[in-house]
């Protein structure tokens, strides 16, 4: 009831935000209202959580086409992406009472805003497919409008076709995929679905498809090009949704059909789910590594951990189908672990950015600098987000990708040469996007909010307003509790496995609280708890033993530097200096990443320029690949407008003989 | 034959993996000499395979192969290459086809390829032989990957080498080879060696160098 | 009850014995190269010297400069009071693992290279931006050994691991050989040591960690320094430990196992510490892109050993 009622206050205010016009108060109303809906529906989603798997309240509607009923449910699953939608919604909403009278044209954004929360929140309770399809293009649509707010800029316009185009794309293999889950008799509601019986072709087909369009939608390389184009082009509060919430959204979609509707997913499918989730990951971060600005670097860091997440889930897809049920709820609740931290920390750092484009009116990592002194507030929280998504103990970033790391360490133990020889490899790449991603949030965090300011803009930076530094706060806060009290959290996460697993797992089993420890206690095991009280402890007895023996003078004096001290920020290192090394090591096989050094001559004042090129092989090979060959097709295609009236009557007269084969070679079969 | 005991197996195949990594030490090389003196190594370590192997399985044939593979391999072939670089004033660095970290990861990939081969097909066989089968799989394809990737003459000549330890790595593992065959192994390489040195001379002579890409626009189809 | 009082004299031991363990390796490279070499227990003094002189802080510094050294310090403390030293039987190990002890040098390695950069001078930025390249290799390939001694030992707790090749587990294994190399090049790249830094350079260009130091004085320069160490000595208790397990006592030793284990700590200590100065000695540092192949072939070396454990063991 809750919930249903939050849901219609977010149409309530669409249309209300239309109504708002330049009136700043009315924005700042209908964000609050935003927020107070999203709080419902919160803890709406924590109630049921804990419920018993299968007892979760479903209703049925009479909207939509007459003969379909609209039909809504809130399961374990729904339930707990509820909880991480609203999260982040929750945040965006309070965050954007204080940012929207900051942007450009505050209209553009408020009507469109509580629409893609509707949206969002409907795919998660939808119980059939066709209330899934239209709620999963509310919330494309109406993410797309918002990537539209500032239309004036030609390169948002582009992201959003190129955004239009991929949601197009994805919706069409969702809408598939379902089809094929129906079957022929149209059983479109997901209990129907869940009891038919696929053939193994169809089988195959629909997990294709679900990857396509859900993994589309999430960011899967090599399906990601529009994701760093069009979260970035969205005002900040909108962003960190995109990111951090409607990827868990399409991540949501793969689990209800992979792991729930299809059922019996074959090892193969968690093969190379787990391969492409590498892949994602470490073409995710090195792009991240790559980026000057703010925020393309953290939708880019968004792949990464989306590929970190998928791992989860396709090591979790392999160990189901091998039998290994304890093994797969661990990935899986590994996997979800991630999802929910991911969606916390990168809504915090896409609201930081915010911020930061707030009071310096800048996103190029060049022309920021020493933010942490003018902006505390959002410099700490900022730094707990970045140490957060670096996997650093104690946070929670740390706890899911040692979950997955221990899941991915009983990999051998599978039956299939693929997966013996897979899974180190994957261990290889996702160990080498954890330690990539440490790098680019050092270099993200120091180069950002360390240091001296690299512009005026950036030394004149003022403090944001109260709601904005709140939020970030609360949602730094929340990263240290999630990574300080694993067990909890996993063991909310085991009534959500069950029903997809087939087998009650508590990963604390062994120790209890509050020890992890996945298998066994003699197998590994981690607490964050203990380790945050010892690293306390010793942290204070090495401040106490530091002041017992030596002196707490301090001098302020300037930099030392080797002796070269001059007072030119430009001296300091930048975005692009500081990934260098990296860029040469990794980057100059993959992305072909070439510097020129253009010396003026001797006498010649003109400064020097160092120039690098970097080529995305997946845009120039894949993207425009398909665009040449669509061009090729298209020039054919375009002769057929120039045909005789008897040749146009031939193809039809053609087209209909051959429809009229197929019928017959059916009735034979 | 004696019962061969679970240790001795372990420093066979200790000493295997000696013989390997030092296959991988010869791709990580960027120094002709280093590659060199790593061939020298490997040669070592495929002599003391030998020598344990007769050790154990009781052969004193192996003890030949071993003596054979110490003074061939270890020091004439790589005294001689040495003083063939020296003698010819060869230029001392590794040119490279393929960059050192993308051969080492095309390395580890063959390495895992030739134990996929190796394990169905040894199914049934012990442990031991196993493992020795795709250790000197290992050797030769990295042997096969070094002539593949490495402009140089000389180089092209040790990974051919070391192809040939990969061989004899395999046939001292897998009981009663004959000596007669692997000392004609030996003199084959003594003479491959020999042809390879007239052919610097004669390669020098023509082109000043040894680069192999010089060779290429020599062929007749390409004048 | 033994488990607290283990853990609680492993915490000071370590600590206590990391100045030492560093003096002797200066000592002996010194006496390597020619030279008299100050006294093993130089390195105390040192830092006794370092506490008593006021920090001097830049004006450009902001609070994370000055947090930087307490954290990094207390987290590669952490990490080091869970590596069995002389006993297995430690209160915390079932805390940490090796992928955490891997995460909490992180930890310490995320700060210094913030404090690096907070001053705002190039040098702090060329260290920390070579720092994280090289820990971008060398960290994987710590995870990639871990995964392979898991797979041997059927556990990530170090702790276990000890415990299980004590049992006699393991022989001789073409996969702990390996690991055994993968392990040793992290190492060297983790504690800065010769061919991928240098401890005693003043050369500004090849400088890694003191370049990300150099703005530090005082006590933040000792607790800088003594994280060194600290991490230094956590290795050393790492290959000593997991590689050559004998001695180290196990939960429900007496006293004299306890004092058997401390005597076989130092003295893997000792051979270790000998060992690092003789190469260090014996070889020249390398050229800054060329780490890449080194720690690549640490990662690689560190797949290779996971993958045969295929061929020996039918895993």
């Amino acid at each position: 009831m809750l919930i249903a009622a939050a849901l219609s206050v977010f149409l309530a205010l669409a249309v209300l935000g239309v109504l708002a016009g330049d009136e700043m108060w009315r924005h700042r109303v209908i964000y609050a209202c935003c927020a107070l809906a999203c709080a419902a529906l919160l803890i709406g989603g924590l109630k049921h959580l804990g419920q018993t798997p299968g007892t979760g309240p479903a209703i049925i509607l009479p909207i939509g086409l007459p003969w379909m009923a609209a039909h809504f449910r809130l399961d374990n699953l729904s339930a707990l992406f509820m909880v991480i939608v609203n999260l982040g919604t929750l945040a965006a909403s309070v965050y954007g009472i204080g940012y929207c009278s900051h942007l450009p044209e505050p209209r553009r954004v408020t009507p469109f805003f509580p629409l893609f929360l509707f949206g969002m929140n409907a795919v998660l309770i939808a119980d059939d497919a066709f209330m899934f399809l239209v709620s999963w293009e509310f919330m494309s649509l109406a993410s797309w409008l918002l990537v539209l707010a500032d239309h004036k800029n030609p390169e948002n316009r582009s992201a959003a076709m190129v955004y239009l185009m991929m949601a197009a794309f994805g919706t069409f293999c969702l809408l598939t995929c379902f089809g094929l889950l129906a079957g022929p008799d149209g059983a479109y509601s997901f209990p129907a679905m869940r009891g038919s019986l696929l053939t193994p072709v169809t089988g195959f087909l629909v997990v294709l498809l679900a990857v396509l369009g859900a993994g589309s939608k999430a960011g899967l390389v090599p399906l990601h090009a529009w994701l760093p184009l069009a979260h970035p082009a969205a005002p900040s509060h909108v962003s960190a949704l995109m990111s951090g919430v409607m990827t868990k959204v399409a991540l949501y979609g793969l689990i209800r059909i992979l792991f729930d509707l299809h059922g019996h997913v074959s090892w193969g499918w968690g093969a190379a789910l787990m391969v492409i989730g590498g892949i994602t990951a470490v073409l995710g971060v090195l792009y991240a590594i790559l980026q000057d600005d703010l925020k393309k670097l953290l939708a880019y860091s968004t792949v990464e951990n989306i590929g970190v997440a998928v791992i989860g889930l396709g090591l979790a897809l392999a160990f189901k189908d091998s039998g290994e049920k304890a093994l797969a709820a661990l990935a899986l609740v590994a996997g979800l672990y991630h999802m929910i931290n991911h969606s916390i920390f990168k809504t915090l750092l896409f609201l930081s950015a915010g911020a930061v484009i707030t009071s310096t009116g800048e996103r190029d990592l060049g022309k920021l600098g020493g933010l942490l002194k003018r902006m505390p507030w959002t410099g700490a929280a900022t730094l707990v987000g970045a140490a957060a998504i670096s996997a650093l103990p104690p946070l929670n970033g740390f706890v899911s990708e040692w979950l997955i790391f221990q899941a991915l360490f009983k990999g051998p133990s599978l039956p299939h040469w693929a997966m013996k020889f897979g899974v180190p490899v994957v261990g290889a790449m996702l160990a080498l996007a954890a330690a990539l991603a440490a790098s680019c949030f050092v270099r993200a965090f120091g180069i950002a909010f360390l240091g001296r300011p690299r512009s005026k803009a950036a030394a004149q930076a003022e403090r944001v307003p109260l709601t904005m530094r709140w939020t970030m706060t609360v949602l730094a806060v929340l990263c240290i509790i999630l990574g300080a009290i694993p067990v909890t959290v996993t063991d909310a996460l085991s009534g959500v496995v069950q029903p997809l697993t087939g087998v009650h797992f508590a990963v604390s089993a062994d120790l209890g609280w509050p020890w992890l420890s996945p298998v066994s206690s003699t197998r590994g095991s981690y607490s964050g708890t203990v380790l945050v009280m010892t690293g306390l402890t010793l942290f204070v007895i090495s401040i106490l033993l530091v002041h017992r023996f030596g002196t707490t003078k301090v001098r302020r004096a300037d930099a030392w530097d080797c002796g070269h001290r001059e007072d030119i920020p430009e001296s300091q290192y930048t975005g692009q200096s500081f990934s260098q090394p990296l860029r040469r090591v990794f980057c100059s096989s993959l992305f072909a990443a070439r510097e020129t050094v253009e010396m003026p001559e001797p006498g010649d004042l003109a400064p020097a320029r160092l120039t690098v090129r970097v080529v995305d092989p997946i845009w120039r090979y894949l993207y425009l690949g398909i665009v040449r060959v669509v061009d090729v097709v298209a020039d054919q295609v375009n002769r057929m407008q120039f045909l005789t009236v008897r040749r146009y009557l031939l193809m039809m007269f053609a087209t209909l003989v051959f429809m009229l084969l197929v019928v017959a070679v059916r009735q034979q079969q | 034959m004696p019962p061969i005991s679970q240790s001795s197996y372990e420093v066979a195949h200790l000493i295997g993996a000696t013989v390997l990594m030092a296959g991988f030490q010869l791709l990580y090389q960027r120094r002709l000499f280093a590659v060199l003196n790593t061939f020298a190594f490997q040669a070592l370590a495929l002599a003391a395979a030998a020598a344990w192997q007769a050790h154990i399985q009781n052969a004193p044939h192996l003890y030949i192969t071993a003596g054979l593979a110490l003074v061939f391999k270890a020091m004439i072939v790589p005294f001689a290459l040495h003083w063939l670089v020296e003698r010819l004033g060869i230029h001392k660095t590794v040119e490279t086809a393929m960059s050192i970290g993308w051969t080492m990861i095309a390395g580890v990939a063959l390495v895992a390829l030739s134990i996929l081969l190796v394990l169905p097909v040894t199914a049934n066989a012990a442990a031991l032989t196993r493992e020795s089968l795709a250790l000197a799989m290992s050797v030769v394809l990295l042997g096969l990957l070094m002539m593949i990737t490495r402009h140089n003459a000389v180089t092209q000549v040790v990974g051919f080498m070391a192809l040939e330890n990969g061989l004899i790595l395999a046939a001292v593992s897998a009981k009663g080879m004959p000596l007669v065959v692997e000392i004609s192994i030996a003199f084959s390489v003594l003479v491959a060696m020999t042809l390879f040195g007239i052919f610097f001379f004669r390669i020098r002579e023509r082109f000043d160098t040894l680069d192999l890409q010089n060779l290429e626009t020599y062929r007749g189809d390409r004048q | 009850m033994s488990a607290i009082l283990g853990q609680i004299g492993q915490i000071f031991l370590v600590v206590a014995l990391a100045p030492l363990i560093t003096g002797w390796v200066r000592l002996v490279k010194s006496r390597l190269q020619g030279r008299i070499g100050a006294s093993p227990l130089q390195p105390y003094r040192d830092i006794y010297r370092l506490l008593q002189k006021e920090a001097v802080v830049a004006h450009s510094a902001s609070w994370v400069f000055r947090t930087a050294p307490y954290v990094t310090f207390a987290a590669v403390w952490l990490a080091a009071a869970v590596i069995p030293t002389f006993t297995t039987n430690l209160f915390l190990a079932p805390a940490a693992d090796l992928i955490a002890l891997v995460a909490l040098l992180g930890v310490a390695r995320f700060w210094t290279a913030l404090a690096g950069m907070d001053v705002g001078t190039a040098f702090g930025g060329l260290g920390a931006s070579r720092e994280m390249m090289i820990a971008s290799l060398a960290e994987p390939a710590m995870l990639m050994v871990s995964f392979s001694l898991s797979l041997i030992s059927g556990t990530t707790s170090p702790a276990q691991i000890i415990a299980f090749i004590l049992g006699g587990g393991v022989g001789i294994e073409v996969s702990m050989g390996l690991s055994l190399a993968a392990l040793i090049m992290v190492a060297i790249a983790e504690n800065g040591r010769i061919p991928i830094d240098n401890p005693a350079t003043h050369l500004e260009l090849t400088m890694v960690h003191e370049a990300m130091v150099l703005e530090y004085s005082g006590r933040h320069l000792a607790l800088m320094e003594g994280a060194g160490m600290v991490r230094l000595t956590l290795f050393m208790a790492l290959i000593g430990g997991i590689f050559a397990p004998w001695g180290i006592a196990v939960p429900g030793a007496n006293a004299v196992g306890v004092v058997v284990g401390l005597a076989a700590f130092l003295a893997k200590c000792f051979v270790l510490a000998t060992g690092l100065a003789v190469f260090e000695t014996m070889i020249a540092k390398m050229r800054v892109f060329r780490y890449a192949a080194f720690l690549g072939g640490a990662l690689l070396l560190g797949l290779l050993a996971t993958v045969f454990l295929y061929v020996s063991e039918a895993v």
